[in-house]
């Protein structure tokens, strides 16, 4: 029952392989959906909503996808914005092109769309990379990103440039528009987050998921065991913005109900993204869920903190928060390369054979 | 050794030429590999002999010659279609997936063996985790063939150089190839180590019946296990033939093995 490994034998493969190799991991983390799932909804505000879990669910979809593409197959993007995009505008137009279509068909068809666009601006990674790659894509989210604001059929002609996510519903219930219930976008958001990441868990576990790691790892022995390099690394692109779509179109209709390009999508949610798979753990699905809870719940715990309790002005708060929070990235950085996941690894490590050192 | 020598040739190169720029550095080689065999490639730092390697392995494609595998003329491929056919290999400087464990390595050389779709990974049912399960067990044998248990979850990168070495055999191995393709297997290793190595390529030549092609400088190494020996000189072809002669043969002996000054 102890949180360890040693005394934990496995006797088929299956269970060697499974997700939660722990007893104690394993009832850890269904307790917590179960409250996620059955206690939570029935507390949960619009502040907390808004402005905590939707923001976390959403960005760990985002960062799981640029965590396959960059963590498990090592090919960086600073595209992110640029494809989340493109995810929320093709929701956008399947809302308002197909009225009565169920809203979890229109993620997912935004989220092909944009696994399309993902795989057209992947193509340089045949030839090119590291940062020669970052760049490339990066040429992605200025490009994208110039197209929503010059292509008026993509945002139907409105004279603002704005899209406004009209009233959807997913099986009957509204998910979409201004009068959803707090607890209805939660759980369908909590829903999507736990799909995909269950789908990252599978993919990266069996053969496709090696064949990232391989040309991630060493491109040319990848090559000798017979991984084509053009296949892998355009299912990694693919299945990378299809979970960066599928959260562009959450962030846009779910969560936010109106977006223009130049804000909502600009270079700093790239950015935002590639921090929180570096500062949570390349490589990593839980890692991809605590950086994005550091990233997104940081500032808003340091809000409240400042503002609410030592009563600083609003904008010295801000500024605060920002110093602070690029001096932890520094930090993090330095101290752990590999992440936030890395101090649980190693305190899994530790516990194996405590209290002996070794 | 009588009754090898009456095998197929399982890959035979012809008269292979391969220049990068200006530089020649194959020039007019040829030789074959019998079915079953250990074949040693030797010759001084330099001679061709992992361009040679390569040529076989599809990095590089000669400017001249061809190509003979299981008796058919192979045209241009690229290295992941070559795999498909059954040549593995190592290489001389570790070429591991270092941030992978050892098992996930040996799993990965199972990669021609896995063809569940994207879909049936997606949702881990059916085929993909079937076939998960299936080649795990034969990692496992590889795994318990080359010793190497205890260290199956820890990450390689990790590990001491000599079990890298020996992660990477398995790697090769574990995609149960026709040709197994060696550069260097024993470099930098000490005399223990060394004669373990021996002893598991033998083992993998007598026991699967795999054909062993490997590069290898340790003479001692050489004669001992193969069968048949090509050396290679300034990208020549110098002599070809079992142990025995290639060490009374002159030429081999002026380029390579040292000209006693007595």
């Amino acid at each position: 029952m102890f949180y360890r490994e040693a005394g934990d034998f496995k006797t088929s493969y299956q269970s060697d392989q499974a997700t939660f190799t722990l007893r104690l991991d394993k009832i850890l983390f269904w307790g917590l959906m179960a409250i996620a799932t059955f206690i939570v909804p029935f507390f949960v505000t619009e502040y907390w909503e808004k402005s905590v879990f939707l923001p976390f669910f959403i960005y760990s979809i985002a960062a799981l996808g640029l965590n396959i593409l960059t963590g498990y197959c090592g090919q960086v993007s600073l595209g992110t914005g640029g494809f989340m995009a493109v995810g929320a505008y093709a929701s956008f137009k399947l809302m308002t092109g197909i009225p009565n279509l169920d809203m979890f068909l229109v993620i997912m068809i935004a989220g092909l769309v944009t696994a399309l666009v993902g795989v057209l601006f992947g193509l340089p990674s045949l030839r090119i990379k590291g940062f020669y790659l970052a760049v490339a894509t990066l040429a992605s989210q200025f490009f994208l990103v110039w197209l929503f604001n010059k292509w008026e059929w993509s945002y139907n002609y409105s004279p603002t440039g704005q899209i406004n996510a009209p009233t959807r519903d997913f099986l009957g219930i509204d998910v979409t528009g201004p009068s959803t219930a707090p607890w209805a976008t939660y759980l369908f958001c909590l829903g999507l987050l736990f799909i995909f990441a269950w789908i990252t868990r599978n993919l990266v576990r069996g053969h496709i998921g090696r064949s990232w790691m391989a040309i991630r790892d060493m491109d040319i022995a990848a090559e000798i065991i017979g991984v084509n390099p053009l296949i892998a690394k355009l299912s990694a692109f693919a299945v990378s913005s299809f979970f960066i779509g599928v959260a562009g179109a959450l962030y846009f209709s779910v969560w936010l109900g109106a977006a223009e390009p130049t804000e909502a999508f600009a270079i700093d949610k790239s950015f935002d993204v590639l921090f929180m798979i570096i500062i949570g753990g390349l490589g990593s699905i839980l890692g991809s869920m605590i950086g994005a809870a550091f990233i997104i719940l940081l500032p808003i715990f340091f809000k409240n903190v400042l503002v609410g309790y030592c009563g600083i002005p609003t904008d010295i708060a801000e500024f605060t928060q920002i110093i602070f929070i690029g001096a932890l990235i520094i930090f993090f950085l330095i101290k752990e390369p590999h992440g936030i996941v890395a101090y649980w690894r190693t305190l899994k490590e530790k516990l194996r054979l405590w209290p002996f050192p070794y | 050794m009588e009754e090898k020598k009456q095998n197929n040739r399982i890959m035979e190169v012809k008269d292979i030429t391969l220049r990068f720029g200006g530089v020649t550095a194959i020039e007019g080689v040829s030789f074959d590999i019998l079915e079953g065999e250990v074949r040693a490639i030797i010759g001084p730092n330099g001679a061709g002999k992992s361009s040679m390697l390569n040529v076989i392995n599809g990095f590089y494609h000669p400017q001249q010659g061809e190509v003979w595998f299981n008796g058919q003329k192979r045209g241009a491929m690229k290295p992941y279609q070559i795999a498909y056919q059954g040549i593995a290999r190592t290489f001389q400087n570790i070429a591991l997936f270092k941030g992978m464990s050892t098992l996930d390595n040996i799993m990965t050389g199972r990669f021609t063996h896995m063809k569940s779709g994207m879909i049936s990974q997606v949702f881990w049912k059916g085929k993909a985790e079937k076939e998960e399960y299936e080649n795990r067990e034969a990692v496992e044998k590889v795994i318990d063939f080359l010793e190497i248990q205890t260290i199956r979850k820890t990450e390689v990168g990790k590990l001491p150089y000599g079990l890298q070495k020996r992660v990477e055999l398995g790697r090769a191995l574990a995609a149960e190839p026709k040709l197994l393709l060696l550069d260097e297997p024993m470099a930098g290793m000490n005399v223990e180590e060394k004669e373990d190595m021996s002893r598991f390529i033998l083992d993998v030549n007598e026991e699967f019946g795999t054909t062993v092609a490997l590069i290898e400088h340790d003479m001692g190494v050489v004669m001992d296990i193969a069968d048949r020996v090509v050396v290679m000189d300034y990208g020549k072809n110098i002599g070809d033939g079992t142990p025995k002669e290639i060490v009374s043969n002159q030429k081999v002996v002026d380029a390579y093995l040292g000209v006693s000054h007595d």
